[in-house]
């Protein structure tokens, strides 16, 4: 079986900055690959490459075993992409739009209305088919473009954080969306919230500062995500260096004086022994609450792992 | 491929208001300006009949008329071809295209040809109006032609120029602007030069106007005609490379 998507030692320089450095990556048919990665870390420079809309500094690129930067119309022809603005005419109505885009992606007379509805019913564009673009909401304007992408059934889809600007109704009905499209395409999403990887993804890959410093099946990524934070707050400031020795403890950090933050194992929890130092010493414990896990949890401890 | 973007083109003009006011407007002014002509040539009839080979009606109305549309077309073209590859830029509808299986020339092609497309229908209308005229009198069909040859290959070189510069801008409005100076610059490189006894051959060569007067005059030279062509494809061939160009931004 050929690899959708091969992409070999990427780099992407703007100036002197490195934007992506050394990325490498596969994709195959059945996988729904999450690019993951806080504001700025090079996921949409990623995606922009793989779809030919910025060239690489250095590295290649093949698309379903063709060479992107060599022969990037065929390649093309097996790429749906949905950039982070989604590319709408806003003088278009819903249908003359998808018509447009099926006929820019090659699609035949015959082929072409039944493609168009199919994608409609797919996204829930169906009761707004005659409207405008521009008077459309934007969770409407999002769903088509996600239609645009999927619209010539390609074997990739690119997807650039597809579900910013729904509701979570709607948000629902497009994870569900891409695992379907997941099990016969290729499908690669960028996102920054951790449970919409959890929750549609078969793989996850990490991007932080330009360089993967992930790239696990979901089940994978389960032992990274072994840390969490406590919140702390007491009366009298604390010694965070005492604090900081007791097993478990990984990192602490001071919002105040009196509130920590205090990252820790969760193999190994740390509560009571805090609880009991904290009362111990006389600070005053006023408050010991587990926060929800974040990416950044996964980033330090992926850190952490890293460190000898 | 080349022409679903120059249909999509075309019919996006015509959707917004912006095909509709400029064939209005246009057709406003140089309906003027035609009929000035006609009343002109009615005045003057009885003397150029007693000229023998004097001018006849076609010289009187026709290059006047053709003139003057380029003057209004000058002014006219950047207004629509700033907002070719600029508004897509700006708008971030340019992804859709650069994503689709489309190489860089297809795409500048399409959109020439549907912005020329709606300055073909400008040129046809302007046409029928010294065409009116079968109705009562004769033309001579040869300068005819060759001024709308003339005309046809002037709004080419005026689209492809600010298509270029559309490319360029980041702004649709800068892009008129920088198109509208370049042509204008082109248009008028050689008026200096007439005041001098010695012309500068090099600066009449660059000079549109020129070129343009030379084929209305109905003299049909290759020199004109390749002068015109070569300025297309240049600014054709600068397009496609300054499009190729952003996916190497820096």
């Amino acid at each position: 079986m050929t690899l959708l998507i091969e992409a070999e030692h990427l780099y992407r320089y703007y100036g002197k900055q490195c934007a992506v450095k050394d990325v490498s990556f596969t994709l195959k048919r059945g996988e729904v690959l999450g690019f993951l990665g806080p504001n700025g870390a090079g996921k949409t420079t990623t995606m922009q490459m793989l779809c030919g809309l910025l060239t690489p500094s250095s590295g290649s690129i093949k698309i379903n075993g063709v060479d992107l930067s060599a022969n990037a119309k065929t390649a093309k022809q097996s790429l749906g992409y949905l950039p982070d603005t989604p590319p709408l005419y806003k003088d278009l109505t819903v249908q003359e739009y998808l018509h447009y885009c099926g006929q820019l992606h090659g699609l035949s007379k015959t082929a072409l209305l039944p493609a168009i509805s199919q994608a409609q019913e797919r996204c829930g564009l169906l009761e707004v088919k005659r409207r405008l673009i521009g008077q459309l909401s934007k969770g409407f304007q999002q769903r088509l473009g996600i239609a645009q992408a999927i619209l010539h059934n390609p074997d990739v889809i690119i997807l650039d954080e597809p579900t910013v600007g729904l509701d979570p109704l709607q948000i629902r009905e497009i994870r569900a969306l891409i695992r379907e499209l997941g099990q016969s395409h290729g499908v690669i999403l960028s996102t920054h919230i951790l449970s919409e990887v959890q929750d549609s993804c078969t793989h996850v890959q990490i991007i932080h500062q330009g360089q993967l410093i992930l790239h696990e099946s979901i089940a994978g990524l389960a032992q990274f995500m072994d840390t969490g934070i406590l919140q702390v707050a007491t009366r009298l400031a604390p010694d965070t260096d005492s604090l900081a020795a007791i097993p478990g403890v990984l990192r602490i950090e001071a919002l105040t004086a009196t509130h920590l933050h205090i990252h820790y194992r969760l193999s190994a929890n740390p509560s009571q022994a805090l609880t009991a130092a904290i009362i111990a010493a006389g600070w005053e414990l006023q408050e010991l609450t587990p926060l929800k896990k974040s990416m950044e949890d996964i980033f330090i401890s992926l850190t952490e792992d890293k460190r000898p | 491929m080349i022409l679903t973007i120059a249909t999509r083109e075309f019919k996006t003009l015509f959707i917004s208001p912006i095909a509709w006011s400029i064939l209005a407007v246009l057709q406003l002014i140089l309906g003027y300006l035609f009929l000035k002509q006609v009343e002109t040539f009615m005045v003057l009839q009885p003397k150029l009949s007693a000229i023998p080979s004097g001018p006849g009606l076609t010289d009187i109305v026709v290059p006047p008329l053709f003139g003057n549309a380029a003057i209004i077309l000058l002014l006219v073209v950047p207004l629509l071809t700033m907002r070719l590859v600029a508004e897509e830029r700006r708008n971030k509808t340019l992804p859709l295209l650069l994503s689709a299986p489309l190489t860089n020339s297809e795409i500048i092609i399409g959109k020439f040809l549907g912005c020329f497309g709606l300055l073909a229908v400008v040129v046809l209308l302007i046409t029928i109006m010294p065409l009116s005229l079968l109705l009562g009198g004769e033309l001579d069909m040869g300068k005819l032609f060759s001024n709308v040859l003339a005309l046809l290959l002037l709004v080419a070189a005026l689209t492809a120029a600010g298509l270029y510069l559309s490319c360029l801008a980041q702004h649709p409005i800068v892009a008129g602007i920088g198109s509208f100076g370049l042509l204008l610059l082109l248009w008028l490189v050689d008026t200096g030069t007439q005041m001098r006894d010695t012309r500068s051959a090099w600066l009449d060569y660059v000079s549109l106007l020129r070129h343009f007067q030379n084929l209305q005059s109905g003299l049909l030279s290759s020199v004109d005609v390749g002068y015109f062509l070569l300025f297309i494809g240049g600014f054709l061939l600068l397009s496609v490379r300054s499009l190729a160009n952003l996916r190497y931004q820096k």
